[in-house]
């Protein structure tokens, strides 16, 4: 199973997380795991999801989440996990 | 699992400190394209690289969206044109129909550099060696995207001074022929020592015929990176400044081998090799300059400089074997002048001079390298700098090039404008003493001592 890591950075505000996973939970994506921090008044998140699942086509999700994302005043940025796996562990 | 601080250290170094993919160079073979008939050679080639890179450029930028890595360049190379076209070409007019089928294959696959209107010429040349070399000012000045290389010399044979003389005349020629834009022909011409068959960096790429029929090569970069974690062990010893070099280097190739893994399993190409490569860009916080200052010099260029590139070369190597399957290409630290805005400075800042680039040379990849030179300068002196560039390559058993640019109607002082990845360069003096009984000699150095090995 492939998995995809959602980030979330941007000024903390009401929301954020209920945005992103409503969204999610319309396109059928399973959050796996979620950490979230605020440093500075600035809100940290990362998910990571399984997409397999999910109707539409990867491109798709990336330019939708970024709109939301661009809504709420955060960016919000996916990733196939593969490139920090690879960077971060032999 | 992977926790967020390794999600954010990646996505800050390819957000704010520039990391990405310089390139993905696919390697063609075009020896089946030749034919004793032009128009078919012509027709063969276009419809090769049209078939085969159809696809190259949509799936780097899928890799791009779903990595979120930038991928910067798409690029072409080729099999040395010298080869290709021998049968057909009688005249250097052929070859140039050749370099404008090539541009056209180019555009139409939407790569923005396709390498290899080349020649290996380092112990003799051959007539189609010979006219290729000649048509290179016109090819370079009625094309865009078709980039040329000329190797001169390498360890085992020696160096080839008959073609160092012509390759000084044929520079000036294009920079002649494209003086409109600055001499910019220049900028698409590298003369090599030692070239390698697998380099997927511009202007330098060529597909060697020791290559298979299809390759992916890919090019990374980072400098960037290196720098931004030079930052954090200011003051430190060596070894904690080499360790991090190391460290970094390994993480941004990693970058490198997954995007080449990818793009050779959704292509069905096979993997040639990553280069190992610090290559800067004009942007602000791009350069390996930057770097130099950053392990403690005012400007690249001061005293130290040479020691300071030898060991940023090395770990970066070191580092960066170990994250790849197959390493290959330049592999080493560039260090262009007209496209890092470090080593601009140094030379505007008078820390920066070409005898001290050439030093530089001797323990990086490549040479020298996007340098803006008088557009007077006499075609004996730039054969005079490339005999010298050479016989460092030819003697250290190391890839040398020469890549300068005589800015015609522009002399010491001013500033040239290239655009986009090519930058802008200050011209740099030249020293003004001749060397053209030297140059004219004619003949070959003979191979060094050193390569006699068996």
């Amino acid at each position: 199973m492939k998995k995809t890591i959602i980030t979330v950075i941007g000024k903390d505000t009401v929301g954020i997380i209920a945005k992103v996973c409503t969204y999610l939970a319309e396109n059928n994506i399973n959050i796996l795991d979620i950490s979230q921090t605020i440093v500075q008044d600035y809100f940290n998140m990362m998910m990571i999801v399984d997409m397999n699942e999910s109707p539409k086509p990867f491109g798709e999700v990336s330019k939708e989440l970024d709109q939301i994302g661009e809504e709420i005043g955060v960016k919000i940025k996916c990733q196939h996990e593969d490139i920090f796996n690879k960077m971060h562990r032999i | 699992m992977i926790n967020m601080f390794e999600v954010n250290e990646t996505n800050k170094m390819i957000e704010q400190e520039n990391l990405d993919v310089r390139t993905i160079t696919m390697g063609i073979s075009l020896l089946d394209c030749a034919d004793s008939d032009l128009s078919e050679v012509n027709r063969k080639i276009y419809e090769k690289i049209t078939r085969l890179a159809k696809n190259l450029v949509s799936t780097g930028a899928e890799i791009e969206m779903e990595y979120g890595i930038p991928i910067v360049n798409k690029r072409i190379s080729i099999t040395p044109i010298a080869l290709v076209g021998a049968a057909a070409c009688k005249t250097s007019e052929d070859y140039v129909t050749i370099a404008k089928t090539l541009d056209k294959a180019a555009k139409e696959v939407g790569v923005n550099f396709i390498g290899g209107y080349s020649a290996l010429v380092s112990k003799g040349m051959t007539e189609s060696d010979l006219l290729l070399i000649k048509s290179i000012p016109q090819a370079l000045a009625t094309t865009e995207r078709v980039c040329s290389s000329v190797n001169v010399g390498s360890t085992k044979c020696g160096i080839n001074m008959d073609a160092v003389k012509l390759l000084g005349e044929i520079v000036l020629e294009t920079a002649e022929m494209t003086k409109e834009r600055d001499s910019l022909g220049c900028a698409k011409l590298v003369v090599f020592c030692n070239a390698p068959d697998d380099n997927p960096f511009m202007a330098g790429a060529f597909h060697g015929v020791t290559e298979a029929e299809c390759i992916l090569n890919i090019g990374v970069s980072g400098p960037g990176v290196v720098k931004t974690a030079l930052e954090k062990v200011r003051g430190e010893n060596f070894e904690v400044l080499c360790e991090t070099i190391k460290k970094t280097a390994f993480k941004v190739t990693r970058v490198g081998q997954l995007v080449a893994q990818e793009a050779s399993r959704r292509l069905g190409i096979p993997f040639g090799i990553i280069d190992l490569s610090l290559a800067p860009t004009p942007a602000i916080g791009d350069s390996v300059a930057g770097i130099l200052e950053e392990i403690g010099l005012e400007y690249a260029g001061a005293p130290g400089t040479t020691a300071a590139l030898a060991l940023l070369n090395d770990q970066v190597k070191k580092g960066g074997v170990m994250a790849s399957s197959y390493v290959g290409g330049l592999s080493g630290a560039f260090i262009p002048v007209s496209e890092d805005q470090g080593m601009i400075d140094a030379v505007q800042a008078g820390a920066l001079t070409l005898e001290k680039l050439e030093a530089m040379t001797c323990v990086c990849s490549v040479g020298l390298d996007m340098i803006a030179i008088p557009g007077d300068t006499k075609a004996s002196t730039i054969s005079g700098i490339m005999a010298d560039e050479m016989a460092i390559g030819m003697i250290n058993q190391k890839t040398t090039a020469v890549r300068l640019i005589p800015v015609i109607g522009k002399t010491v002082g001013e500033i040239v404008e290239f655009g986009g990845l090519l930058g802008y360069a200050p011209i740099m003096p030249v020293n003004q003493f001749s060397c053209e009984a030297f140059v004219n000699r004619g003949g070959r150095i003979p191979a060094p001592i050193h390569s006699f090995k068996n």
